[in-house]
């Protein structure tokens, strides 16, 4: 299913596919501080035409575990892009290289357009504002790890829902589910963009938009929180007017389920206080963790199949 | 002697050339304009605005003598009048009748509203390309960005060219 694909939205598949990624990153667990051979001779290459930690080192450290080589740059100013090298040839260049081109960048469909000129497989590690889908996967395999089944579950999304790419690829990924309810809670000005709704509703999601987080908190199984960006508003007085209403804090968290779990795709600023990573419903580093295994079994089934 | 309807009392039938009709009232000069026709080109036009219909209520109605459409211009009107049909006449009579259809794909003809999508970058090698969500209203997605464009940013564009 997945051997040779591209990756560019998380919409590209179905929740059977999903499961096969979730089934072998359970696997992968089992390796994530030893080494396999299973990609051997494989090399990829690693285009991040923005800044990210989190993302490239976890996609360089599943193909160090899996054996395979890695090349790639992190920032532009040392490459022939400074120089005005077109995405298009930097891409063609790449792509007589190395086996798999993980790429991110600021502009959007930039993924889609390298994964056309690759004959490799590309796999989209953010786009712009769009798309981020190997984060959502790590998001999905961490409610997947926590609770039995990601169906029936009441979902809440808080922070940035207009620009933010890890926001927008989750939402994505839980509409592949039948879940009981998706809380969409953000200031009105960085609500989710029509796009994002419009699918929703043909999804036939149940989903509702709210301000506070204090109104729908109590229902809330997961909680992802994002952060909301100040450079976002344009009067600072309005950001400071509403950031305590999207902040985490151990007080917000009094009347909560026994087993909420809040998820976030870190970085995080103040948006979640340090207090709240002593909780048990704290599971964000542990989402961090899974980025290594879950991306070893994406680059495992992409490079290898399921045979090995 | 069959009595004419009232169409045919504001303009007369065309002997050879094309009916564009079903036009959405008030389109109709749009419809002329992604021609190219100016009125200056010699060829005989009429335009019927505004006048009742049994589908749309009101609508337009564009007869142009002399002259046969190329697909790209069936498909511009597609994107402008997504009811039109159009009408083939030789020698007073209707030849051929087609309802317009919005392709699935459309690329090429209109360019992303988003400034930050890959196909506005100057020097990419790369064309828009954007696929059809509804008919009605008429919602266009853009392939790369997902970004998406309802029938008035359509119009303005086109019509702008």
């Amino acid at each position: 299913m997945w051997y040779n694909r591209d990756v560019i939205t998380i919409l590209d598949f179905s929740r059977e596919e999903l499961e096969e990624v979730f089934e072998t990153a359970d696997d992968m667990l089992k390796y994530s501080h030893s080494r396999l051979d299973i990609l051997k001779g494989k090399v990829m290459a690693l285009a991040f035409f923005e800044p990210s930690t989190r993302t490239r080192l976890s996609f360089e450290t599943a193909m160090i575990r899996l054996g395979g080589d890695v090349i790639g740059f992190s920032e532009v100013s040392t490459t022939s892009i400074a120089k005005g090298e077109t995405l298009a040839d930097t891409i063609r260049m790449l792509d007589s290289y190395a086996d798999i081109i993980v790429i991110r960048h600021s502009i959007e469909g930039a993924a889609k357009f390298a994964a056309e000129i690759a004959e490799s497989p590309v796999i989209n590690a953010g786009d712009g504002t769009r798309h981020h889908p190997t984060q959502a996967m790590i998001d999905l395999y961490t409610i997947r790890r926590n609770f039995e089944d990601i169906d029936g579950l009441t979902i809440g999304v808080l922070g940035d829902l207009k620009y933010g790419r890890a926001a927008t690829s989750f939402i994505y990924g839980v509409s592949l589910y039948n879940i009981k309810k998706l809380y969409l809670i953000s200031p009105p000005l960085l609500s989710t963009r029509k796009e994002v709704r419009d699918h929703l509703k043909l999804r036939g999601i149940a989903f509702e938009e709210v301000e506070r987080l204090d109104d729908v908190i109590e229902e809330l199984d997961v909680l992802y929180v994002t952060r909301i960006q100040r450079e976002r508003f344009p009067d600072p007085a309005e950001y400071e007017k509403v950031r305590g209403s999207y902040r985490v804090t151990p007080e917000s968290l009094k009347k909560v389920k026994r087993d909420l779990i809040i998820l976030h795709p870190l970085p995080r600023v103040d948006e979640l206080h340090h207090e709240v990573d002593r909780t048990k419903h704290a599971k964000y580093f542990e989402q961090a963790r899974y980025g290594v295994p879950v991306r070893m079994a994406l680059l495992k089934l992409i490079l290898a199949g399921d045979r090995v | 002697m069959r009595k004419p309807n009232k169409e045919e009392l504001i303009v007369r039938k065309i002997k050879d050339g094309t009916v564009i009709d079903h036009i959405p009232a008030g389109h109709a000069l749009y419809v002329l304009k992604i021609l190219g026709i100016t009125g200056r080109e010699g060829f005989r036009v009429a335009i019927v605005m505004n006048v009742d219909s049994k589908k749309l209520g009101k609508k337009d109605i564009v007869k142009i003598e002399g002259m046969e459409l190329k697909k790209e211009d069936v498909d511009k009107i597609a994107l402008i009048a997504p009811t039109a049909t159009i009408n083939i006449i030789k020698d007073y009579l209707v030849v051929s009748k087609s309802k317009v259809q919005v392709p699935n794909r459309i690329r090429g003809l209109l360019t992303c509203i988003n400034p930050r999508c890959i196909t506005n970058q100057p020097r990419e090698p790369v064309i828009p390309e954007f696929r059809t969500m509804s008919l009605n209203p008429l919602i266009l997605r853009c392939e790369y960005c997902g970004c998406t464009m309802g029938h008035d940013e359509i119009i303005r564009q086109l019509v702008k060219e």
